[in-house]
């Protein structure tokens, strides 16, 4: 692996009774996109506000370059807001309407002390960079689509040269045509820059194109980490593979081989005992109760290996056997 | 936006009042006590013979300066100590916000006569105890505001930037509360105008002879029945300031709604 980035370790974050961020290690190398995935109240954009101590958390430690950013005062944790930076969910509610996009853009350069000869000059560096014209500036966020402010977002992000990068779920209140180029502009802005990324997603597409790997949570806690390759093919923890099953398959019948879970997600303020999970596991037995699975090996399951494994790559067997078949048909 | 025009009317007849009022506002005539309107004087006279129409437009003037001033000064105190509750919470938030609740349980009217009880009849006093009085009204809206305008995820992203408290809470919060603020302090006015012409009225606003249309309906009730020209003009003036502020401040409302533009 190579050079470490950020390094989280047993992060927690207690909303009053709510287990919000239950005990989450991971790290993230430079230059790499960790994808944190799961779905709504699993806690996913919580620890993405941690990291940047946007949230204080309950406890845990958080390294950003062997550098403690829990024991950074608020001057220095202001100045270090540098090198990290977020890129939200929602393109209309993270620009201020009353400020201008100039504005917006030139603040980040004013409050780190960049480009104090010729700001505008950045600004406009910034603007073509995203995929904007320099006389964008001038205008308000309401005058742009849901596409154009979410590239004002990320131009903001990119201002003051960061090396991390969260963003939370920054496609998925765009439309699907749009998502693609956003997604795009991310890449390419990751190649060019040299940037990581903590993509908090709960599109498994997206995070499949994006992704160099994956972290799957659930109920605060990360329940499989593994490489993007290595998690879409042989997902281990149940769950993940129930996630997995539900991407929908363009394929009449292919519902019907989804794996339903059964329940809703059970409250954060009272988990189940031992693994969160396990209430609503079709593999869940007696251990699964009384102790608490780590993650191990990427993994934070008793019983992986006892499990049956699930078709490998379903589709592309099921056209593989087709495909087979109507050869077979011709051949007689 | 016809509030708008009228309040430009009535200042302009404040201002104006040294230009175009007929008579001196103070010059009182033995030959002329409580006529009715006529040519000479056409809004009458008054019990010592002053002419009313000239006391009505520079009573435009106590109470515009009484509607405008002591509504800047809640906005002052109130804008500020609404800001820090909103954006500290906390306990900070819990002293402000109970000690705004009790100030809210008197009645605005009876808090600004105690008020300027207390700190002396004079229109400054006046206009101060009304500013204090309609405090907490723009400490509770500012609150509000800020509470509702601080979860927004633009102020979070100025603070993943790095803006320090003070630049997040002038430079992005300020600024998108100000709408429902703007609007609040108009319709204030036309509230601070009938306090400050209730405080004249019952003595503890304007001086006499000074005019102002409170202390001028004070002295007119005394001759209703022989002379109502004195009560209704003044009165009347009231009632239309106050009506146009009010249209304005709607106005403004829907103007500044950007769901309305």
């Amino acid at each position: 692996m190579s050079e470490e980035l950020l390094a989280v370790k047993g992060l927690v974050k207690h909303f009053k009774r709510v287990r919000a961020v239950d005990g989450v290690t991971f790290s993230v190398a430079v230059g790499e996109t960790l994808a944190i995935v799961g779905e709504s109240g699993c806690g996913k954009s919580t620890a993405g506000r941690l990291v940047l101590r946007l949230i204080e958390p309950t406890a845990g430690e958080v390294r950003f370059e062997g550098e403690d950013l829990l024991a950074l005062g608020s001057d220095a944790l202001r100045a270090k807001r540098r090198a990290m930076q977020i890129i939200f969910q929602d393109p209309y509610g993270s620009l201020n309407p009353r400020m201008t996009v100039g504005q917006m853009l030139e603040e980040p350069l004013l409050l780190h002390f960049l480009h104090e000869k010729n700001r505008n000059k950045r600004v406009a560096e910034l603007l073509h960079l995203v995929g904007l014209a320099p006389e964008h500036a001038q205008r308000y966020p309401h005058e742009f689509s849901g596409g154009q402010r979410q590239r004002i977002g990320i131009a903001r992000a990119i201002a003051v040269e960061p090396k991390l990068i969260v963003c939370d779920e920054p496609v998925s209140a765009l439309d699907v045509s749009i998502q693609a180029q956003v997604i795009n502009l991310l890449q390419d802005l990751q190649r060019r820059l040299g940037l990581a990324y903590i993509f908090i997603a709960h599109d498994l597409a997206v995070v499949r194109h994006i992704a160099t790997r994956v972290a799957v949570m659930y109920l605060g806690k990360i329940v499989e980490m593994a490489g993007k390759r290595e998690l879409f093919a042989r997902p281990r923890h149940p769950y993940t593979r129930a996630l997995l099953a539900a991407i929908p398959v363009p394929e009449p019948g292919a519902a019907a081989r989804r794996i339903l879970l059964e329940g809703d997600v059970p409250s954060a303020i009272d988990p189940p005992s031992g693994c969160h999970f396990r209430t609503r596991c079709p593999y869940a037995q007696a251990r699964c109760a009384a102790e608490e699975p780590v993650l191990e090996d990427g993994v934070a399951c008793h019983f992986w290996r006892d499990i049956p494994a699930p078709p490998q790559n379903a589709v592309l067997i099921r056209v593989n056997e087709r495909l087979a078949r109507l050869q077979a048909a011709f051949r007689n | 936006m016809l509030g708008l025009a009228f309040v430009v009317m009535f200042i302009l007849m404040g201002l104006l009042a040294p230009w175009i009022a007929p008579h001196d506002p103070l010059a009182t005539s033995w030959s002329a006590i409580r006529k009715a309107p006529s040519v000479a004087h056409l809004f009458g006279t008054d019990e010592i013979g002053r002419d009313v129409l000239s006391r009505v437009l520079w009573g435009a003037r106590a109470s515009l300066l009484a509607g405008v001033v002591s509504v800047c000064i809640s906005l002052a105190l109130g804008l500020p100590i609404g800001l820090l509750a909103g954006y500290l919470g906390g306990w900070t938030d819990g002293l402000i916000s109970r000690a705004t609740d009790a100030m809210l349980a008197c009645p605005f009217l009876i808090l600004a006569i105690a008020l300027a009880a207390f700190l002396g009849p004079s229109l400054t006093n006046a206009m101060i105890a009304i500013g204090i009085s309609a405090t907490p009204i723009f400490i509770r809206l500012t609150r509000a505001a800020v509470l509702s305008v601080k979860v927004e995820d633009y102020v979070e992203a100025a603070r993943a930037v790095g803006n320090p408290h003070l630049r997040i809470v002038l430079r992005h919060i300020l600024p998108n509360i100000l709408a429902p603020l703007i609007v609040q302090a108009t319709l204030a006015i036309a509230a601070a105008v009938i306090a400050e012409a209730s405080l004249s009225f019952l003595g503890l606003g304007q001086q006499p002879p000074a005019p102002s249309w409170g202390s001028m309906l004070n002295t007119a009730k005394n001759y209703i029945e022989q002379a109502p020209w004195m009560a209704i003009w003044p009165g009347a003036s009231i009632f239309l300031l106050v009506l146009s502020f009010n249209l304005l401040g709607d106005g403004l409302r829907d103007a500044l709604d950007p769901r309305h533009s």
